[in-house]
């Protein structure tokens, strides 16, 4: 078998991934679409093993180990969307800016009762132009 | 199947029966791997991520590995998508159709990957025009090769790999748990931090009830 034959389907299945991971807004859509980027490293892996005749067989083995890490990954990154989706109610990972830095982000810890009053109007200044960019999402 | 570089092969592509069984199944996995990352639908996109981790399984078997096929097939298949679809459903998936189910920035991931994907393709066909892969001969992941290459020269990164899924299992638990102990002393502590920024930000969110429902519980 030729060798462009899986490393070309390891390079689209990736950039698939990549096209999910960036452009998806539901965390649990981002967590299918890193999948799909691991299983492309993966295939990677067992071709160039196969591929090498290597006596360690070292491309197998980091893959079985892949694929272990991948299920522990997936298993603690579905733990922290659900603790999201508890505190926040939501798993849309363009809503969750509050890290993000922005103006209103700037206020320290202590003035934030001072600040309460001119960070809620903030609030809603921005909040139409999150509702526009969602619109525009739609659209 | 029998190739070799150096038997002057006359063909850049050389159609065998494994080849055309590999490249139907990748165009079978690609096209639902397509799927998965665009479809509206999120319990479809689970779905989808079936046939795409399940060609990758067959692909594998092509490729002689039998041991990682079945892997793949019990673990990814079984379990992983198993998950998935429980996280959509515990995180209130809407069934039918999400129109918000891409970013905003959805162009500009298009930007990013199709010229990664075309730079990537262009460079490995580039650098593997000539190389074949010998699948003659024993099979190289068969059960038996697998247990031997795994328990003679990986055995200590293998009960590594036991010690992080045992950390991977108690820090599910501990972030997944519902009434955290520390909590009501974090709220008499004067930690009301997290508490008012939620609050405040909560009101220009759609999904304020749910909000109101977790605080009450």
């Amino acid at each position: 078998m030729h060798l462009a034959y899986p490393a070309v389907l390891a390079v689209l299945l990736f950039c698939t991934g990549l096209y999910g991971v960036l452009a998806r807004r539901n965390a649990i859509l981002v967590l299918m679409s890193v999948e799909l980027m691991l299983n492309a490293v993966n295939l990677n892996l067992v071709a160039f093993d196969v591929w090498l005749r290597d006596a360690l067989h070292g491309g197998q083995a980091l893959t079985l180990f892949t694929i272990a890490i991948a299920a522990a990954e997936i298993g603690i990154g579905l733990a922290i969307v659900l603790a999201v989706y508890r505190n926040r109610g939501s798993s849309d990972i363009d809503s969750l800016r509050d890290t993000a830095e922005t103006d209103d982000a700037e206020t320290l810890p202590d003035e934030v009762d001072a600040d309460a009053v001119r960070d809620t109007t903030a609030d809603q200044a921005t909040a139409p132009a999150g509702k526009a960019k969602k619109a525009e999402a739609t659209a | 199947m029998i190739l070799s570089a150096t038997a002057g092969h006359p063909g850049f592509l050389s159609p065998t029966g494994v080849e055309i069984a590999f490249l139907l199944v990748g165009l079978a996995t690609f096209g639902a791997a397509v799927v998965t990352v665009t479809t509206k639908q999120l319990v479809h996109a689970a779905l989808w991520l079936v046939v795409a981790l399940g060609g990758i399984a067959v692909e594998y078997l092509l490729l002689t590995a039998e041991f990682i096929a079945w892997v793949q097939v019990l673990i990814y298949v079984g379990s992983v998508v198993v998950l998935l679809l429980f996280g959509l459903m515990l995180t209130r998936a809407p069934i039918g159709r999400s129109p918000d189910a891409d970013s905003g920035n959805r162009w500009m991931a298009l930007g990013a990957s199709v010229p990664a994907a075309g730079a990537l393709v262009w460079v490995v066909v580039d650098a593997f025009r000539t190389t074949w892969i010998d699948l003659d001969g024993p099979a190289q992941g068969s059960t038996k090769a697998s247990g031997e290459f795994l328990f003679r020269n990986w055995v200590l990164p293998f009960e590594a790999l036991s010690v992080l899924l045992l950390a991977a299992l108690v820090g599910a638990i501990v972030l997944s748990r519902k009434d955290r102990p520390d909590r009501s002393d974090g709220r008499t502590a004067g930690q009301v931090r997290p508490d008012t920024r939620a609050r405040r930000t909560g009101p220009d969110r759609t999904e304020r009830p749910a909000a109101d429902r977790e605080d009450n519980s």
